[in-house]
């Protein structure tokens, strides 16, 4: 699936850099699946969470469109994060590289980047943001679906109800928080990660500056393929 | 129609505080249902469906006379039936009319999410506004008693309005009228709880039924809709009348300090990100050194 490759050499004009092809056309479309169905789901369920925030139903069509959807679009972001899943787990196993890498991830907050151990093509903190939103999502669909049908849970089991609630809450809250970090590293903290994820691509200082083993992998031409 | 009466107390999911918040009535509004009395005749449930305009729909048997298992969003009044084993093993046949209890502190409403889709009248009516109801049904999970109902076809949720529309108009709820044996009664909350206890006394002290009591229960602030019964140590035999009912403990942590602790959360993380981007900014590339060759 990791068809990582160099796209070009970069000796065209005002480029000192090759390209590297970091994110395949399946992984982009599954992302920005994700994330349009994610955010959908934000909206809405934020605009069911508090009445100070129920004005966002009315952008995207008011409450019982939003509540109409809500599922709908959950059901699509569970599938995006499966399909996810399906192409990135391999990638996604915690390896000794990010064991010594969380030991100092404090430098990497830091900026102080100079002597932090390489890493594989994802660095600890994307991979526990893809295990928080994997698992965060096996959750919200779960006690997605007591909610959704919650008359359909009997009176003697009332205790699901409950418990639907509460953990579609926490759930939601725990993804939202992986969320606004995962937004601000990959578009204003770590620049060079939003192009990746439009158009594929990061120059060879990038992925040699953030992602140095996988790096050394695609230059060396030992790319796992699978 | 007149709204004199309808004025409102309490909104769900509202911003703000309502028009009307804290206010008391000289009176709030009481349905007395004296199972004791309660023949079982089923003329308030039809008194309810000529009322509110809905036709009979078909009823489940379950090896009892009850018309089916459960309140429906189209039938928000049914007589409970349980047979009941006395202490001397003789059987009696408990009936109690189950409708919504109009909690002075409803479930429903607490939970509810959509602006003005549950009010509470001055007078202790909670009621349903179809118009501005999501059909999310956390209602369901607000409610102690079971009640709110979901129509699958318009996507709202329905029951008991004590006829708030007969009720404003200053006449009494239509399963009231209907009573053939003045089991039911109407009228102000206070007058209702005298007369239930004179009742509840005359049980105790005429007709051997040392038990017997009032259902107004405190666990939900007292409802609008209260029993007077054989044994009110024991409201579950009747077709399982919550003994201690209240707001799911979940629901009040959700709605009250779970949405402040998630909200400062999300804001924090937001704040968060902010500040880590004033103090150390976006993350430098390194070029690599030439020694090391670096350029492909």
């Amino acid at each position: 699936m990791s068809t990582a490759q160099v796209v070009s050499s970069g000796r065209t004009a005002g480029e000192t850099d090759g390209r590297i092809c970091r994110y395949t056309l399946g992984e982009r479309v599954h992302h920005w699946l994700g994330a349009f169905t994610y955010v959908y789901c934000l909206i809405t369920g934020l605009a069911f969470w508090s009445p100070y925030m129920f004005w966002l139903a009315v952008l995207v069509g008011g409450g019982p469109t939003a509540r109409f959807w809500h599922p709908w679009f959950g059901l699509a972001f569970a599938f995006s994060m499966f399909w996810m899943f399906k192409m990135w787990h391999r990638d996604m196993r915690t390896t000794d590289a990010d064991r010594r890498w969380s030991k100092v991830m404090k430098q990497y907050i830091e900026n102080d980047d100079q002597n932090l151990p390489p890493v594989g093509r994802f660095n600890y903190g994307q991979k526990l943001f893809f295990w928080l939103m994997f698992y965060g999502v096996i959750l919200l669909v779960i006690s997605g679906l007591g909610l959704w049908f919650v008359e359909s849970i009997p009176w003697s089991l009332r205790w699901l109800r409950y418990t639907a609630v509460t953990v579609h809450v926490v759930a939601a809250l725990a993804t939202i928080g992986g969320f606004i970090i995962h937004v601000y590293m990959g578009t204003a903290m770590v620049r060079g990660g939003f192009t990746s994820i439009i158009r594929g691509e990061v120059t060879t200082t990038w992925a040699r500056t953030h992602h140095r083993l996988w790096y050394e992998q695609i230059m060396s031409g030992t790319s796992r393929k699978q | 129609m007149s709204q004199a009466t309808l004025a409102i107390r309490k909104i769900s999911g509202h911003a703000g505080p309502a028009p009307g918040e804290g206010v008391e009535r000289d009176y709030q509004v009481c349905k007395l249902v004296d199972t004791t009395t309660c023949i079982g005749c089923k003329a308030c449930e039809v008194a309810c469906l000529e009322w509110n305009g809905y036709t009979f729909t078909d009823t489940v048997f379950d090896n009892s006379y009850q018309t089916m298992p459960q309140t429906a969003w189209n039938y928000w009044n049914l007589i409970k039936f349980n047979e009941h084993e006395r202490e001397d093993s003789t059987v009696t046949l408990l009936m109690r009319k189950d409708q919504c209890m109009h909690c002075a502190d409803p479930g429903c409403l607490a939970a509810c999410p959509a602006d003005g889709a549950i009010v509470q009248y001055t007078n202790g009516i909670v009621d349903f506004q179809q118009e501005n109801c999501i059909g999310c049904g956390y209602c369901v999970s607000g409610c102690p008693f079971d009640i709110p109902k979901f129509n699958p076809a318009t996507k709202k949720m329905f029951k008991c309005t004590l006829c708030s529309d007969r009720v404003s108009e200053g006449l009494e709820p239509a399963c009231i009228k209907s009573c053939p044996t003045g089991c039911l009664h109407f009228g102000s909350k206070d007058d209702m709880k005298d007369l239930a206890e004179t009742r509840a006394d005359q049980l105790r002290e005429n007709f051997g039924f040392e038990k017997a009591g009032v259902y107004d229960p405190a666990g939900v602030g007292g409802t609008g809709v209260i029993y007077v019964l054989h044994d009110a140590t024991n409201p579950e035999a009747y077709g399982g009348l919550p003994k201690d009912p209240h707001i799911p403990w979940v629901v009040r942590f959700w709605k009250g300090p779970a949405k402040w602790i998630g909200n400062l959360a999300m804001l924090g993380g937001i704040l968060g990100v902010t500040l880590h981007y004033l103090r150390y900014g976006p993350k430098e590339v390194h070029p690599p050194k030439n020694e090391n060759g670096g350029q492909p």
